[in-house]
């Protein structure tokens, strides 16, 4: 369980990583960190991150899931996938 | 209204061997095109109908051919490999992002044809004999051709240069979108923009808050409504324009300013414009103290569209049942957080704001 989570985290990590709007060096984010409001990714990534957790994590997420504070930290992703695989 | 009646091919894809010349060209070098078919070809291209290829031959051999009856730029993204067709049909799906049921496919193989036919069911499959009857053919008929129609293919070929330089660009995303010098233009719809309206409400499926269709004399009475707002949005960038690519239907009362119909072109999607559009109007309702609603209806293309309200702070207010009238959602903003624009682009905006009456 534990372990399975650190993937998650790690993978989700990996990807935001890949859509930095800094170089990575200059981008430093806790997994509790506001990722829209410190500015390492842009607005136009939310969209790619939910289609990335839904194909990925292989989870169908609804439209009450659909809201950008389910996106904004590392945590409140991980809590929203948790939710959706309960 | 309905979707079927008003359904348009977009993109034609060719076979070659035997059916956009006569002879098969692994065979011999020495193939005849068929009589009429450049014509055809330009003709449909003009009409802002695309075109593509589906070939089994040596890619070099078959362009240069191309070449020779020089008519080898009318085609976008040619599949010219020994693959199955239905892939080749996925690849050009891909990357000219339209959808599945918009594409005609013309073979004079019926191997070929029920192949395709078997992966995707909803692609309109034509035997190489009946071409002389494409030009007449019914779905090939766009209502109008706009100035966007007839750049589209240009416009489609500037996308190719841009999405090479993305590839090989060094640097973030983010540098990527700012080093495009990208200009988005809202303006108030103009007459002479209407009928590229009624164009992007019947082509435009993914980012579009609810699929109705508007012509072009129903968008004129709206025009000339003083309870209404109609504005266009036009994307420049280094590599040319991508046209008027959205726009979005406002009523408006003393009280409310209610989004009727909001969308952008997929093509633009990857470039964050549709926020912008966005932000636009809840700036302007919340500088004229107006309440912000906004029509959803769900179809089965546009789940972006949702997200993009619920991520620019929209709620549902009410919801009508699945099962009877469409779905209608309802939406409303507090204007509480307005999404700031993006710093990669350079925005104009309406000049003059044409106040309402009652705020005199």
């Amino acid at each position: 369980m534990i372990v399975e989570e650190i993937t998650v985290r790690a993978q989700i990590r990996e990807y935001i990583g890949q859509n930095l709007t800094k170089f990575d060096d200059e981008a430093n984010f806790s997994d509790s960190d506001n990722i829209f409001q410190l500015g390492v990714v842009n607005s136009l990534f939310a969209m790619k991150l939910l289609n990335f957790i839904e194909t990925n994590f292989q989870i169908k997420l609804d439209d009450d899931d659909i809201e950008i504070v389910n996106f904004s930290t590392i945590d409140n992703m991980i809590g929203l996938i948790a939710k959706k695989r309960s | 209204m309905s979707t079927a009646a008003k359904k348009e091919i977009k993109c034609v894809i060719w076979d070659l061997d035997n059916t956009i010349w006569d002879g098969v060209l692994l065979e011999s070098d020495q193939v005849t095109i068929k009589e009429g078919i450049i014509d055809c070809i330009k003709e449909l291209d003009s009409r802002g109908i695309l075109h593509s290829i589906a070939s089994k031959n040596n890619f070099d051999d078959a362009i240069s051919k191309l070449k020779e009856f020089g008519i080898a730029d009318y085609f976008l993204f040619p599949e010219i490999h020994f693959n199955p067709k239905s892939a080749s049909i996925a690849n050009i799906k891909k990357n000219l992002n339209i959808g599945i049921d918009t594409f005609l496919f013309i073979d004079d193989d019926a191997f070929e044809r029920d192949e395709v036919k078997f992966a995707y069911p909803e692609v309109e499959c034509l035997d190489a004999l009946d071409y002389d009857g494409l030009l007449s053919h019914r779905h090939l008929q766009p209502s109008f051709i706009t100035e966007d129609s007839q750049r589209r293919r240009l416009m489609y070929m500037e996308d190719q240069r841009r999405n090479e330089r993305e590839k090989t660009f060094q640097g973030t995303t983010q540098q990527f979108l700012e080093q495009l010098q990208m200009k988005f233009a809202i303006s108030e719809a103009e007459e002479y923009d209407l009928k590229r309206a009624e164009e992007l409400t019947i082509r435009t499926h993914q980012l579009n808050s609810t699929g109705v269709t508007y012509d072009y004399e129903q968008l004129k009475q709206l025009l000339n409504s003083e309870y209404h707002k109609l504005y266009v949005c036009e994307l420049t960038d280094r590599y040319g324009s991508y046209g008027k690519v959205g726009m979005t239907l406002i009523e408006t009362n003393e009280r409310h300013w209610h989004i009727k119909l909001l969308l952008m072109s997929c093509r633009v999607m990857s470039r964050g414009v549709g926020t912008v559009l966005l932000s636009y109007i809840m700036n302007q309702a919340k500088t004229h103290g107006k309440k912000l609603l906004a029509d959803f209806k769900r179809t089965d293309r546009n789940r972006q569209m949702y997200v993009a309200y619920k991520f620019a702070g929209f709620k549902e207010v009410s919801h009508a049942k699945d099962s009877e009238e469409d779905g209608l959602i309802l939406f409303e903003n507090d204007l509480s957080v307005i999404p700031p624009f993006p710093p990669y682009l350079e925005l104009e905006l309406p000049k003059i704001n044409i106040t309402e009456k009652e705020e005199e």
